[in-house]
Parts: C-alpha cells; sequence; structure tokens
C-alpha cells in the first residue's frame, strides 16, 4: 500500500526548507544543509485553528517528515481541514505525492482534539484519518506523533519525531542536563548543576538517565526518573565512577570503576548490588556500550596502545572463572587509525559508530561484520559521542562550529545533516532516546 | 504550565562528613488527566468525556476515517513531562586550592609518569600523611582539552593513579588518598594551544 516513491534529483536550497515558526517557540532551530537524492514530495496544509493551540502543528510535522531525509516539503497553502475533500489535481500540479490536513479543537476539560487525514495525491485514496486528545503540554508530542503515522504509512519505516535527545549545556560555569523532542525543541532540564555533567544514558524504557555527576567532587554514576526527578547514586566507589551503559533489558549498567586501580569495566545492578568486574587489563578499559541482544558489550580500551574499539561476551565466561577474566575473550573490533573512541552500536546490532583521531577527530561508520570500509560520516574535525536515532536511520553528535559546542543529526550517508542551534551556549553530550515513550507507562 | 520543579538537596555521595540527605521531593503539582484512546468518528464534533480504552490503533486496516490512536499519555501525567533537579551552588570543599604553589603536579603529552622536578614535592607530601594518619587527600587529575570526555577522564585518573602511587610508595597509607579525575571537564587555562594544554594536564594534590 506504500505510495510508490518518485525519483526526484534536485538540489534543495537550506532556506527554502525552513519552517517558518515564531523564534520564541524556539530554544533550537533546525538548519537543514546538503542534499538528498531522493525524496517524496508532501504537502502539510495548515491545521485548522492551531493558532490558537500555541503550537504550530503543521509546521512541527513538516519539519520533522524534512529532517528524516525522505521526504521534501512542497507548496501547502491553502485553506482546508481533516473534512474537506482535496482537488487531488490541484495538488498533484504543485508536485505533491501525498497530502495532510487536519484541525485542533480545544475541549471543555482544556485537553486539545487534533485530528489530521493523510491523501495519496496521485492515486486520490485516503491513507490515515486520525483523532488524538492530549494535554496542552503534549501539543508537540502529538504533532510528532502524526509526523511517525505518516512516516510509517508511506514509507513502512518507524519515525523518530516522538523521540527525545538528552545533552548538556555549560553557560557561566552552570551545567544543565537538558531534555528536547528530537526537533531539538521543547527542551526541559532534567538537572541543574555547578559541578561538570557527562555521559547520559537513556534507559531502555525511556523513562530515566544513567548520567555522571561531579557534584561531590568526583565522578559518580546517578540514575534519574525524568519525570518525578527521583536520583540516587548507582555507583558512588573510591575513584572515579563513569561512563554508563543500559543492559537492553534496563536492569543494569556496565560503569567504568577505578576502584581496583586502573580505569576498568564493571557491571552493577540498578540498586547499586550485583557488582562484577568485566574486563582485566593493566590498561585503560571504557566507553561501554551492550549490543542490543545483550550478548556483548563494546568498549575502548588502549591495551594495544592507542585507544581501539574492542569486545567482551557480556555473560561470565569459563576463562573468567579460571581467573583470567573476561578480558581473555576480548576481541578487537577497530584496526584504521591510532585512536578510535565512543563506539555506539546500532539499534539492528549491524552498524558501529564511532570517532577517529586523523588530523581532526570524526565520526565513522562501518559495518560490523566487515563487509566494507569505515567511512566518514561528517565533514567536521571536532566529533564526539556519536548517538544513533532508534530506527537506526540518524546520528546525532556534538561538534564545534563557529566557535561553539553544537549538536548535529546526519543520515548515516552523510548526505542530510542538521545543525540543531542553541541559543549562545555550549551543547554537548547528545543521547538520543528509544522508540518505547510511545508506550505509555 | 510543563515542567514540575522539584528541588534537590545533593546526596550525600562520598565518605565525607554526610551532607544533608535528600530533602521532601515537592511534587505538588496538578497532574493533568491526558488524552486516552478515543474511538471518536472524524466526523463528529469533539466531546468532552471519553473511555478510555488500551488500544493503540494504527490506520492500517479497517476505514481510516473511522481510526483514532492513543493520545499523547495514558498515565496520569503530559509524557512530555520533565522534572527539574536544581542543585545548589558548589559548597566550598576543598576547591579553592587548586592554583596553590606546590599542589599542582604537571605532566608531559601522552605521559602519565611524574616528572622528576615534582618529586621533592610528593615526597613533602607523603611525609605530612606518614607522620599524620588523621590526615587524607584527594589526587585529581586532569587533561587537555583534545579527545573524547570519558577517555581523557580515564587519561586523568591515571594521572592521579600515578601520583598516588608515589604518595604510598613514600609511605602514606591507601587509606589516606583517593585518586579522581575531572578529565577534560576542568582546564585551568582556556586557550587551545600548547600552552593551554600543558596546563591542564595536571593532578592538583587538595586535602579534604
Amino acid at each position: 500500500m506504500l505510495i510508490q516513491r518518485r525519483h526526484f534529483h534536485r538540489s534543495l536550497a537550506a532556506a527554502a526548507l525552513l519552517p517558518a515558526w515564531p523564534a520564541s517557540w524556539a530554544q533550537f532551530r533546525v538548519e537543514i544543509a546538503g542534499i538528498g537524492a531522493t525524496q517524496l514530495p508532501i504537502a502539510i496544509a495548515r491545521f485548522r485553528d492551531e493558532d490558537r493551540a500555541g503550537q504550530a502543528v503543521s509546521a512541527i510535522v513538516r519539519a520533522d517528515l524534512e529532517r528524516s531525509g525522505v521526504f521534501r516539503g512542497v507548496d501547502s497553502s491553502g485553506v482546508l481541514d481533516e473534512r474537506s475533500q482535496p482537488q487531488f489535481s490541484d495538488w498533484r500540479s504543485r508536485g505533491a505525492d501525498a497530502l495532510a490536513a487536519g484541525s485542533v479543537t480545544r475541549l471543555a476539560d482544556g485537553r486539545f482534539d487534533i485530528r489530521f487525514k493523510l491523501w495519496d495525491v496521485v492515486k486520490g485514496d485516503e491513507l490515515i484519518g486520525q483523532a488524538l486528545a492530549v494535554p496542552a503540554a503534549d501539543l508537540r508530542l502529538a504533532a510528532h506523533r502524526i509526523a511517525d503515522a505518516i512516516q510509517q504509512r508511506l514509507t513502512g519505516e518507524p519515525g523518530v519525531n516522538a523521540t527525545r535527545i538528552a545533552y548538556v549545556t555549560r553557560a557561566a560555569n552552570r551545567y544543565t542536563l537538558r531534555i528536547t523532542d528530537a526537533d531539538g525543541e521543547g527542551g526541559q532540564v532534567a538537572l541543574a548543576s555547578p559541578q561538570p555533567i557527562i555521559s547520559p544514558a537513556w534507559s531502555p524504557d525511556g523513562r530515566k538517565l544513567a548520567y555522571v555527576s561531579f557534584e561531590s567532587g568526583k565522578a559518580v554514576v546517578v540514575v534519574q526518573d525524568v519525570t518525578t526527578g527521583d536520583r540516587r547514586p548507582v555507583a558512588s566507589f573510591k575513584g572515579s565512577n563513569s561512563a554508563p551503559a543500559w543492559s537492553p533489558d534496563g536492569t543494569r549498567l556496565a560503569v567504568t570503576l577505578s576502584r581496583d586501580g586502573p580505569s576498568q569495566l564493571y557491571l552493577i545492578n540498578l540498586g547499586g548490588d550485583g557488582l562484577r568486574r568485566l574486563t582485566n587489563s593493566n590498561a585503560i578499559d571504557t566507553e561501554a556500550v551492550f549490543s542490543p541482544d545483550g550478548n556483548f558489550v563494546y568498549f575502548v580500551s588502549d591495551r594495544g596502545g592507542g585507544p581501539q574499539v574492542y569486545r567482551v561476551p557480556a555473560a561470565p565466561s569459563a576463562a573468567a572463572g579460571a581467573g583470567l577474566g573476561a578480558s581473555a575473550n576480548a576481541e578487537r573490533i577497530t584496526f584504521n587509525g591510532a585512536y578510535n573512541i565512543s563506539p555506539a552500536i546500532s539499534p539492528d546490532g549491524r552498524l558501529l559508530a564511532y570517532v577517529t583521531r586523523n588530523n581532526g577527530f570524526r565520526v565513522m561508520l562501518q559495518p560490523l561484520d566487515g563487509s566494507t570500509p569505515a567511512l566518514a560520516v561528517t565533514d567536521t574535525n571536532d566529533d564526539e559521542s556519536p548517538s544513533f536515532a532508534p530506527n537506526g536511520r540518524l546520528l546525532i553528535y556534538a561538534t564545534r562550529s563557529q566557535g561553539r559546542d553544537v549538536l548535529m543529526t546526519t543520515t548515516l550517508d552523510g548526505k542530510i545533516r542538521t545543525r540543531l542551534l542553541s541559543s549562545g551556549q555550549d551543547v554537548r553530550e547528545p543521547a538520543w532516546g528509544p522508540l518505547s515513550r510511545q508506550t505509555p507507562p | 504550565m510543563m515542567g514540575l520543579r522539584a528541588d534537590l538537596h545533593p546526596h550525600p555521595y562520598t565518605h565525607r562528613p554526610a551532607r544533608r540527605a535528600a530533602a521532601g521531593l515537592a511534587l505538588l503539582a496538578a497532574l493533568a488527566l491526558v488524552g486516552c484512546a478515543s474511538s471518536v468518528k472524524l466526523d463528529e464534533t469533539p466531546v468532552e468525556s471519553r473511555t478510555p480504552t488500551a488500544v493503540g490503533a494504527s490506520a492500517s486496516g479497517g476505514n481510516p476515517a473511522l481510526a483514532s490512536v492513543n493520545g499523547a499519555a495514558n498515565g496520569s501525567t503530559a509524557q512530555s513531562q520533565v522534572a527539574t533537579v536544581n542543585l545548589p551552588p558548589a559548597g566550598g570543599g576543598a576547591a579553592g586550592d587548586a592554583g596553590k604553589l606546590g599542589r599542582v603536579v604537571f605532566f608531559d603529552f601522552d605521559s602519565y609518569a611524574v616528572p622528576d622536578q615534582f618529586r621533592s614535592l610528593i615526597e613533602g607530601h607523603a611525609r605530612l600523611l606518614a607522620s599524620n594518619r588523621n590526615k587524607r587527600l584527594v589526587v585529581e587529575g586532569h587533561s587537555d582539552e583534545r579527545g573524547g570526555r570519558e577517555y581523557n577522564l580515564a587519561l586523568g585518573q591515571k594521572r592521579a593513579e600515578a601520583v598516588s602511587k608515589s604518595l604510598t610508595l613514600l609511605g602514606a597509607s591507601e587509606s589516606q588518598v583517593e585518586a579522581v579525575s575531572f578529565g577534560k571537564e576542568r582546564p585551568v587555562a582556556e586557550g587551545h594551544d600548547e600552552a593551554a594544554w600543558a596546563q591542564n594536564r595536571r593532578a592538583e594534590l587538595k586535602d579534604r
């Protein structure tokens, strides 16, 4: 039932893609740089009465679809809503393959009723008709869900517009752990601290963040419930406690501890019990990340000289029982270059993203089966902390641009990159949250 | 509006004298009852009361005009809600000592060995610790800005460990010394050249 995707080869002026919405709503603004080769042209008409809701619902939907790299917005002027009978020939002449229109109505209980329809303009078919009732605080989320529904319907692949991104800002020596929608808008503060905050990581259910806080004068791994603000130190041993990574089942963390001397990997339950040493080397072992199936832990080690990506089985091994430690099973993954750090594994377990140093620091992407060599997906020189979108279609990473720390997203082929602009703050340490936010608590 | 505020006092994370435990989390804001799935036909006028169901219907089957989806939340709060935890400004600690003469060891590029010129500094601190077993010291390792935050944290830790090990070899006991790292998070020089980097590759000795 998918629309046959037409192939367009047009260069897109970045300015033409910028949705117009009041600057007062924007903590971030998405700039699109780069050229997408194949994009589905779609018209998103203004939703009737959306200006009364305080959120430009249709603009959010359109920006979401364009950022995915799969869609291209076309002229959508005109007055219509979900009850209209669109003149398909008119929309075809504007170059649209698909059209969405809808309305926003305030309910007596203060919530908003958002309705929309999606049409296949080429065939003249109605594809989606949906209604959502949400509180005002979730209007943006509702718009993102509409974009996800459209993307799913037209491409067969899930969108990530309703997901969230955590990141850290630093301004005047105040550190702030923030959470925004995946479009960089709707930012809220989870933690504000006079001391550094690094390495945020989302729990698999999207309800908690693990991170490293220096608030007590050293690095401690803290887990915080995002909705309630309830927080507790999970790893606070002698020395440094850092680099938390969630197991896929959400019951424990892999962390880097220096309690026994060198920085080594350990597993620890969320309650702070069940500590088990995972690596046993005389080198630095850090930056753990689980494979999606939970069987392996990928990490960075300089046991061979410079830092490289390795992996070990997550389960205790016979070798460990014999006192050799799981490091006996460590398998080296990266070989190109002398400095490869910050591994991230794609949700399907097939791709490795990492940062390499080579006249600068750049995000690289390589298939884990070694079928093709690693390729750079950015053209910047100060990249840090790559993190996959939960649908595996985009990466977010930190880099430097015009003297500031900024966040960028890129498609995996590096063709469409968007910059998430902030207002005069250094932005770093992005972590893309899971799809699970779509499952209500 | 969106976002509850909840002020928390810091947890007593370290083995320092306990700070105040977390004060009560004041989550007092009224939690909006929010949208649940509805079975409203698109062509009807919106109505006030809806019957919650657990359906997360997609439009893939049946008549799309009749489909409805889960609202943004099925729980009792707006799903977009984030509680803000606001930590108070830094409480003194030993942070003021950072620049004090004789308390900082500088390291060469890519090196974790304590340079010879700092040997007498280390010996002096080791003697103080050995002669007063109640005295305790934190060694904070730092790196320059180049490279990843976590790897640099580990590099700074390695520098702190090197100083800490020297102290214990010279008579301090292990329980008196804690090696920690701030990685590249707390540079003393903000520049982006070797002069700044050389000042930032350091270990600071702080009383606690």
